[in-house]
């Protein structure tokens, strides 16, 4: 595949390919609709170029690999979908803690339980909020489009070695399945940094490294855990979020992912009903665009947040208003995707509750 | 016989017994002293270890270095022998 | 050689601690089986030269501090997955030596999955399974492995069958996979049940050259703490209720020499 012409791919495909380019050194992983693409596509080009692949007996195995690829000093992943990404959180958790970097993205399906295969975003709290036990964060993206499936493979990884931390791209059914054009970044664009801390073989130059989790004493315990914080207090500065429309808008969406691409729809149709509407669509969902989100709410009449689960970003856009401007949600669950037609309705509901009030 | 030794680390003895029992030659007891860290550790009680080694293989703590006479054969020469020949 | 005058008789070392285990003290239980195979385990490291080559993982269990008495490279995984861990590791380090050193209510309750896929897919990995029957580090409860009838914590009554199942003999199922390569079960108890699990352990390294499949051997070791016995008592113990259940010797050879 040449570098620089645009190609029509599917999203899964994209992200399996860009993953190749960006110079992961293993995959392991386990089946699961709708992210099974990514293990066939890996399967089929990894031994034909470099790394290692591997098809686990679970996800629990597949997270474990990661952990012990990832301890070896390999740039790996692991990609799967709700409920595999559940069965994963207790490996993430100790990936966390012990403060390894590798990539990990979540094609969100329909839940609680087995779900439905269809596109879903209830993971939300799962990846930005913890998931598994303990304090900790992993840094988390949200691609909207294929070319961001794509380049957020690159940005993961590089995000990964440089704070040494898992990072999750969420994303979703539909992202993953539908076909887009995208221009893939050439291989070799992502240099390899030094790991002096993995496991590869103790030399006599050095002392041994050791990969642990485990804190006996109280007081080193703390230490971990606030050098875990320094750092997710460094991790702030990565915010990164996109405005489509106006700063000063009347109406501000807040959605990510899939539904911030129907949202920006929503608040064109608005614009032209005369309703000054605009997005903020957060990229990175941790750390949170908290100071983005609470300066464009800031002199509107109302904030809609739209997301396709029950209500969960809605919490962290109620923490960055603070009260300041009402917060309204708007959600379809199982599957299920909102149309624009009815985001503009919420958005009308809004605007002309401002002009009644 | 074969004339052999060994040296206990008494701070980390755990006194377990182990290496009395692999013993063949009775040559060790437990002290009738403990170590700091409360243990009562192995002792040569008997001048009579061939350094046979199976003290130390069995002891989980690896506190017993065995030592044992160079085995002479009938050509072997002292390094002292050895240099004044040479000379 | 180091020599030293005893007696006035000029003696050299024939034993003594390998290089490859670290000062600390260890701090397992008096008479622990885990110390002697720690040692033996780093012994062959020594005589191999393989300090610089070798990775460990040791998960949750009595072990989980190995790390702290082995000078290698070593990472402590989750409970059960030393297999995945060990995985990892091999598959990006193909060319290191990666042994797993795991209980048997790692390798073969929570982990039995993680084990079984592990030797199935002949992982050119060690897996050294340290079976006391016991879970120790949490106070003594039964193990996958405990035999019928023995009283553990969480079966004050005795194990009993119809209850809560007979105990897993793991080595003999994982030896039916055809990604075993060479699978043993030995002990520690004796001096000559040293030197063979040490032979056992070299030849275990050796075949990961050949790159044919997975190493496996289970250690029937001892808990004195767990089982509320003296280490002298529980080796008697051993010997006259676990060797029965798990005797000792090869169960799968290579066929090549």
């Amino acid at each position: 595949m040449e570098n620089g012409t645009p190609k029509l791919m599917k999203g899964n495909e994209a992200l399996a390919e860009s993953a190749i380019r960006a110079g992961m050194q293993a995959y392991f992983g386990y089946p699961i609709t709708p992210q099974s693409e990514v293990i066939e596509y890996l399967t089929a080009e990894v031994p034909k170029r470099h790394g290692v692949v591997l098809q686990a007996e679970s996800e629990v195995a597949a997270i474990n690999m990661v952990f012990g690829a990832a301890g070896a000093g390999a740039r790996v992943m692991t990609t799967s979908s709700s409920p595999g990404i559940s069965l994963m959180q207790e490996g993430i958790s100790y990936i966390a803690a012990a403060e390894l970097p590798c990539l990990l993205v979540n094609v969100q399906r329909g839940g609680p339980g087995l779900g439905t295969i269809q596109p879903a975003q209830g993971d939300y709290f799962q990846a930005v909020k913890g998931g598994g036990h303990g304090d900790y964060h992993m840094i988390v993206l949200a691609p909207a489009s294929v070319q961001e499936m794509s380049d957020f493979v690159f940005d993961g990884f590089k995000l990964a070695e440089q704070y040494r931390t898992p990072v999750m791209i969420l994303t979703d059914g539909a992202l993953g399945q539908m076909m887009e054009k995208v221009i893939l970044k050439p291989e070799g664009s992502l240099p390899y940094p030094e790991k002096p801390w993995a496991t590869t073989g103790k030399p006599k130059s050095r002392e041994r490294n050791f990969i642990t989790t485990l804190h006996m004493e109280s007081e080193s315990m703390e230490e971990v855990n606030n050098r875990l914080q320094e750092k997710y207090k460094e991790i702030q500065k990565e915010v990164r979020y996109q405005l489509i429309g106006d700063k000063d808008a009347d109406v501000l969406l807040v959605a990510f992912g899939l539904t911030a691409r129907i949202c920006s729809k929503a608040a064109e149709m608005a614009r032209e009903k005369g309703i000054n509407a605009a997005v903020l669509r957060p990229i990175t969902l941790y750390p949170y665009p908290y100071t983005a989100v609470a300066e464009h709410a800031k002199n509107a009449a109302g904030v809609l947040t739209v997301e396709m689960n029950a209500g969960q970003m809605v919490e962290d856009v109620r923490l960055a208003v603070n009260g300041a401007t009402p917060v309204h949600f708007k959600g379809r669950t199982g599957g299920m995707i909102p149309s624009p037609e009815e985001i503009l309705v919420e958005i009308e509901a809004i605007a002309n509750h401002t002009i009644h009030a | 016989m074969i004339r052999g030794s060994v040296v206990v680390a008494t701070d980390v003895c755990k006194g377990c017994e182990l290496c009395i029992a692999a013993c063949p030659q009775d040559t060790l007891a437990l002290s009738p002293q403990i170590n700091r860290r409360g243990y009562r550790y192995a002792v040569m009680v008997q001048d009579n270890c061939t350094g046979c080694i199976n003290c130390a293989l069995v002891c989980p703590d690896s506190a017993i270095t065995v030592y044992r006479q160079p085995k002479v054969t009938k050509h072997a020469l002292s390094p002292q022998a050895a240099a004044e020949k040479e000379n | 050689m180091e020599t030293r005058t005893i007696n006035d008789i000029e003696m050299e070392v024939v034993y003594q601690k390998p290089e490859t285990l670290t000062e600390t003290q260890m701090h397992y239980c008096p008479g622990c089986g885990h110390g002697t195979i720690h040692k033996i385990l780093m012994e062959v490291i020594d005589d191999m030269g393989i300090q610089d080559r070798t990775v460990g993982v040791a998960p949750v269990g009595c072990s989980v501090f190995a790390y702290n008495y082995m000078n290698i490279d070593m990472q402590e995984a989750a409970h059960g997955r030393a297999g995945a861990a060990a995985t990892g590791v091999k598959r990006v380090l193909p060319d290191k030596y990666v042994f797993s050193y795991q209980g048997d209510g790692d390798l073969a309750a929570i982990g039995t999955g993680e084990t079984i896929h592990t030797v199935n897919r002949g992982e050119n990995i060690l897996m050294l399974f340290i079976n006391n029957a016991i879970y120790g580090m949490t106070g003594g409860q039964m193990a996958p492995t405990s035999i019928l009838g023995q009283i553990t914590s969480t079966t004050p009554f005795g194990r009993d069958a119809a209850a809560i199942g007979y105990p897993l003999k793991i080595t003999e199922l994982v030896a039916h996979l055809p990604g075993a390569y060479f699978v043993t079960r030995q002990s520690v108890h004796t001096a000559a049940a040293v030197r063979k699990l040490k032979k056992a352990i070299e030849m275990s390294f050796r075949y990961q050259d050949r790159k044919k499949g997975t190493c496996f051997i289970e250690i029937v070791s001892n808990c004195p703490s767990g089982w509320k016995m003296t280490p002298l008592q529980a080796n008697e113990w051993l010997v006259k209720n676990m060797f029965p259940l798990y005797p000792i010797g090869d169960i799968k050879v290579p066929k090549e020499i």
